[in-house]
């Protein structure tokens, strides 16, 4: 049952509740961890399951990718643009694979998609551009995150 | 007045005014640090040791920065306001004693600028010129947030100030006096000793419901929380200051330290004993003036003072971030309510009972 106490006088007089917070914000002054992190030399670990910058896989050299357009045909943002072209041994490969990064809302759709693992999220966070940036593929290649 | 008099008077001027303005870098750092390790975070620690340059950055930053006037204002008042407010500040320090005396060539200098016969007086009638400044900021804004803001703040002012003075009565009664230094050398004498401890007659100890009702409206004429209503941000957004920008803020955000550093200076002079040596810096003044580094003695004995009179002021100072990050702002009506109804009947009942203790000679 909820019982509704009366205040009583001292309590009232709030001389003493505020002498409690004094000391209470002086505890948290002087012994309370600090929480902030200090950016650019410690960076809070995320989740291997973070959505960042985006990434190609690539097996000696050469790119997962088959063209195979599940990604731009699943990205509700279509900002995946594939032209596909043929290798001398006749397998598919991506001439162009672009990603709009100002469009892509960072599903990760694209990934689950991918029947051959090659287009992947990193967990690169630290993204920020001076212009409107599309990513090439040569770009993606490179991006590997701690992956 | 003789030259050495001069000489005197201008060192005076110079070391309360140097003072004064170093304190507002100082409180910049002390409020921003503080506030924000009393939040658990950091605060600015990226410029030099400790973040100490942090308040040079902000200062260069105030006076660099576009000094824009909106459209709208009256361009005359809102010009002058953030002279008025700041003013005043500086003004009232003059009555302080920061030391005792000193005797150079059979002449004896008391450290304050001017021992007026009506000091506590001044103190109280230039502090409260300050809310003009307010006022007028508000209304030459020409913005409803402003006006509501300064309204607040003159409301807020003349409430608080009826206890400010009434708080202080009891003092005077006292101690027989108005004058500031008058006040502070009686608090040196003993007031009942404790084995071998003296406690002395500061005003804490005779005056402690005086004590605590001029701490409660001094908060409150400072505009500090938890009585910072005029600009209150949740509600007013900034408050009379909304429509200033670059160096004209920074004149409003100097006045509000400054008198923060008056009003701690008052709070010491009044009830911490002033200038009197605080427990065991007796024996320290009388050892260092042994070594025989600084030939006189009475010199020593006033640097003592004057360091004992910046422990309590910076004490006092360090009290006001303390208290504005501990408890949330009053509501308007629970101010009002406050001022008027307890801390107002209070402090006539302080008065009654100190004048009926003085007249059976019991104080």
């Amino acid at each position: 049952m909820l019982a509704l106490r009366k205040p009583g006088f001292l309590n009232r007089l709030y001389l003493i509740e505020i002498i409690r917070g004094l000391f209470i914000t002086m505890k948290n002054f002087l012994f309370h961890k600090k929480v902030t992190l200090q950016f650019p030399e410690q960076r809070r670990d995320y989740s291997p399951k973070y959505r960042g910058q985006h990434y190609i896989k690539a097996v000696n050299g050469v790119e997962n990718c088959t063209a195979c357009m599940l990604c731009p045909t699943v990205c509700p943002a279509e900002c995946i643009h594939i032209v596909a072209g043929e290798r001398e041994d006749k397998e598919k490969y991506p001439i162009k694979f672009e990603i709009d990064s100002l469009r892509c809302c960072f599903c990760g759709m694209c990934e689950e998609a991918c029947p051959k693992d090659a287009i992947k999220l990193s967990n690169i966070y630290e993204m920020s551009q001076e212009t409107r940036t599309v990513y090439e593929k040569d770009f993606l290649l490179e991006q590997r995150g701690n992956k | 007045m003789s030259r050495l008099e001069m000489t005197l008077m201008f060192v005076k001027i110079a070391i309360v005014m140097v003072g004064l303005l170093v304190t507002v870098p100082i409180m910049l750092f002390v409020e921003r640090r503080g506030s924000a390790m009393m939040q658990n975070r950091l605060g600015p620690n990226r410029m030099g040791p400790f973040g100490l340059f942090q308040a040079a950055c902000d200062v260069l930053k105030f006076i660099f920065k576009e000094d824009r006037a909106p459209g709208h204002v009256n361009r005359f008042y809102y010009t002058i306001a953030p002279w008025i407010a700041v003013i005043p500040a500086f003004m009232t320090f003059a009555v302080i004693p920061f030391a005792g005396s000193l005797t150079i060539e059979g002449t004896t200098t008391f450290f304050q600028i001017a021992n007026l016969d009506v000091g506590v007086l001044y103190c109280f009638s230039i502090g409260s010129l300050g809310v003009y400044g307010i006022i007028m900021a508000g209304w030459a804004s020409n913005n409803h947030y402003s006006l509501l803001g300064s309204l607040r703040s003159s409301a807020q002012m003349i409430s608080y100030e009826l206890t400010l003075g009434l708080s202080i009565v009891g003092l005077m009664m006292i101690f027989q006096s108005m004058k500031l230094g008058d006040i502070t050398a009686a608090q040196g004498a003993t007031l009942f000793s404790i084995g071998p401890v003296d406690v002395p007659k500061w005003g804490i100890f005779v005056q402690p419901v005086g004590f605590i009702l001029f701490l409660v409206s001094i908060f409150a004429e400072t505009n500090r929380l938890p009585f910072d209503l005029p600009e209150g941000e949740s509600e007013l957004i900034a408050g009379y200051h909304l429509e200033y920008g670059s160096m004209r803020f920074a004149l409003f955000m100097m006045a509000e330290f400054v008198n923060m550093a008056v009003a701690s200076g008052l709070i010491t002079a009044l009830f911490c004993g002033g200038w009197q040596l605080l427990p065991g810096f007796g024996s320290l003044s009388h050892f260092v003036a042994g070594l025989g580094l600084i030939q006189n003695e009475n010199l020593v004995t006033v640097l003592f003072q004057g360091l004992s009179f910046v422990i309590k002021l910076a004490f006092w100072m360090w009290f006001f971030v303390w208290v504005r990050w501990t408890l949330p702002r009053f509501r308007f009506d629970q101010l009002m309510n406050f001022g008027w109804k307890v801390l107002f009947p209070l402090g006539l009942l302080n008065v009654l009972v100190t004048g009926i203790l003085v007249y059976k000679g019991v104080l």
